[in-house]
């Protein structure tokens, strides 16, 4: 892409040669990016491990009902005898899923909304942009929950999009930013001069130069919608039965944290640690490919 | 800055006469009234009640009526309770409020002192430990946190009443549990400000006019390191009111986002509608508020834009 030196002999450093070597000096980051990757492969392949020994999410055993962790069962069964482990494995799949397409969603508009006002700027960037600050000061899951609830959208489909519509803001201010500072370099004076149009010098030479960005902040707003699919859960709006998120699994646990704690601690021990994972990476991640942000 | 605050107050009154629309047109697009029944109404029932709440007004009549209303301060009556939504603010509000307020002063003391004191001991064990602390409060989420705090203080200690507001000691678990959100991002961008701040020429002036490292940090260096701080409590309060909703649920408290939520389940119109609109016009006061007080902390931002 950009990389200030263009001859790439051994002695010289890439930007990305870089950035990887400072991210495997964070070894904490490093740690959280393998317990987030694991979390992913056991929430995708678990599952269909367990139906090898007979073991699936909705099988129910009534006779065996609620039991703490043992070595059958290494996180306990539920009220129905279901297995913890496996349906907290099945839930990730739903809230990892809910967190990597809202997050999509929200990189589309975000990404777009930000170039679009830088490049065009003026006016259009003025009000495009105040738009993005009147919405921060807005309680925009408030509007989630009364869109979900009003129109009684019990769809999973209609939970990604609406959570993807509120969490792109910051992304679309910081790819703003940086299309200001790439608008006005050779490379686009370049394909100005060889006559492309806006829109492809727009989307095909400068927002690729913005995704070291871009992937940064997407690794660090997954957690966040996480969070906000487990807020919306608890409330009722969120993921419907039969479907089970870590969400609606820890609002089950929550009411039995007395004589069941296991049903709390499995799916919130599972759900706080991919987040911590998740965030510690991602900081690791921005740290490493702009060391300038830390300002140390 | 008298300048400054009439254009936001302007601006802030746009903003809310569009929420207002908004609500207005989102009630009357949605599905499903509140008077559907299991079994079908006589028909001259229905008009009885239709004309009662003027739900056979043409539409821009019932908006007109009902703008004209929130002008006055009028934000209609409640459908499910014998109440206005006047008085549901009122008589609840205050139980947020109260929860609210404690809860930023809990994640603004301790998160801006958790931040300055890992800035001033940058890159050793102290800043490492309160840097991952911060993390930590920030990942684990509230429906999470709750549940285990009541059981440890509450049914393991006996210290606190698990749920319900009897007394002083019932605000002490939700306020913590809210605050708590927020207390890792305050400190982050506490930490983050006081790392630039203290690199800055007035903070190497006031160290070389020999004053002690106790008065520089917490007396020059913070009140320019804070700045950030304050701009996120606008962002800030709005989460908090999402967040409100769960914590008001999870202890059973009498607050306003309880009301909020029961209205959604039944459909009251015009308690959603009204709630809404007052959340919104708090918040545009409160953010009026954090900008005002932005330029008394920095004086570059005072003379406006």
């Amino acid at each position: 892409m950009s990389a200030p030196t263009a001859t790439a002999t051994a002695a010289s450093r890439s930007l990305a040669g870089d950035a990887w070597r400072r991210l495997r000096k964070n070894r904490m980051a490093v740690i959280c990016g393998g317990v987030s990757v694991f979390v992913i492969l056991a929430c995708m392949f678990g599952p269909m491990i367990a139906g090898w020994f007979g073991v699936d999410a909705t099988s129910i055993d009534p006779e065996l009902g609620v039991t703490p962790p043992s070595a059958a069962h290494w996180l306990g069964t539920d009220t129905l005898g279901r297995d913890m482990l496996v349906r907290i494995l099945v839930g990730g799949r739903i809230a990892l899923g809910v967190a990597a397409t809202a997050t999509a969603i929200a990189l589309v508009i975000g990404v777009s909304w930000g170039a679009i006002a830088a490049y065009v700027g003026g006016r259009v960037d003025y009000v495009m942009m105040r738009i993005v600050d009147v919405l921060y000061g807005f309680p925009t899951l408030v509007f989630v929950i009364v869109v979900m609830s009003v129109f009684a959208l019990k769809s999973i489909f209609w939970l990604f999009a609406l959570i993807g519509s509120i969490s792109w803001l910051t992304m679309a201010r910081l790819v703003r930013g940086q299309v200001m500072s790439l608008r006005h370099r050779e490379f686009v004076e370049a394909a100005r001069a060889l006559g492309a149009k806006p829109s492809r010098i727009l989307f095909r030479h400068i927002v690729p130069n913005t995704l070291g960005v871009v992937v940064v902040y997407a690794t660090l707003s997954l957690p966040s919608v996480m969070l906000y699919e487990a807020v919306l859960s608890y409330l009722g709006v969120g993921v419907q039965a039969p479907l089970a998120s870590w969400g609606t699994l820890v609002t089950e646990g929550s009411s039995q944290i007395i004589a069941y704690p296991w049903l709390l601690y499995g799916p919130g021990v599972a759900m706080g640690l991919t987040i911590f994972a998740l965030n510690f990476f991602g900081d690791g991640l921005r740290d490493a490919l702009d060391p300038q942000t830390r300002k140390d | 800055m008298l300048r400054l605050i009439l254009s936001r107050l302007v601006g802030g009154v746009g903003v809310i006469i569009a929420v207002a629309t908004f609500s207005f047109l989102l009630l009357h697009a949605a599905p499903g009234g509140p008077f559907d029944a299991e079994r079908a109404l006589a028909p001259q029932v229905q008009r009885n009640i239709e004309a009662r709440y003027h739900l056979d007004d043409s539409l821009v009549t019932q908006y007109a009526d009902y703008m004209g209303g929130l002008a006055h301060g009028d934000f209609g009556y409640s459908l499910k309770r014998p109440m206005s939504v006047g008085e549901i603010i009122t008589t609840h509000f205050p139980y947020s409020l109260t929860i609210g307020l404690m809860a930023l002063l809990v994640a603004v003391g301790l998160g801006v002192g958790m931040g300055v004191i890992a800035a001033w001991r940058r890159n050793t064990g102290v800043d490492y430990a309160l840097m991952s602390m911060a993390l930590l409060g920030i990942s684990i989420p509230s429906i999470v946190l709750g549940p285990i705090l009541v059981g440890i203080f509450a049914f393991g200690l006996g210290w606190l009443p698990p749920a319900r507001i009897e007394g002083p000691a019932s605000y002490v678990l939700p306020a913590m549990c809210l605050g708590l959100i927020y207390l890792g991002t305050i400190a982050r961008l506490a930490r983050g400000s006081m790392l630039e701040v203290l690199g800055q020429d007035f903070v190497r002036t006031a160290r070389a006019k020999g004053l002690t490292e106790r008065a520089v940090v917490w007396k020059h260096a913070l009140r320019l390191g804070v700045v950030p701080v304050v701009t996120y409590l606008g962002p800030a309060t709005a989460t908090l009111i999402s967040g409100s909703f769960v914590i008001e649920k999870l202890f059973g408290v009498p607050g306003l986002g309880g009301f909020f939520v029961e209205a959604i389940v039944n459909r009251d119109y015009p308690v959603l509608s009204g709630v809404l609109v007052f959340y919104v016009a708090f918040l545009v006061m409160l953010n009026i508020v954090v900008d005002v007080v932005h330029g008394l902390l920095d004086p570059r931002i005072r003379s406006g834009r």
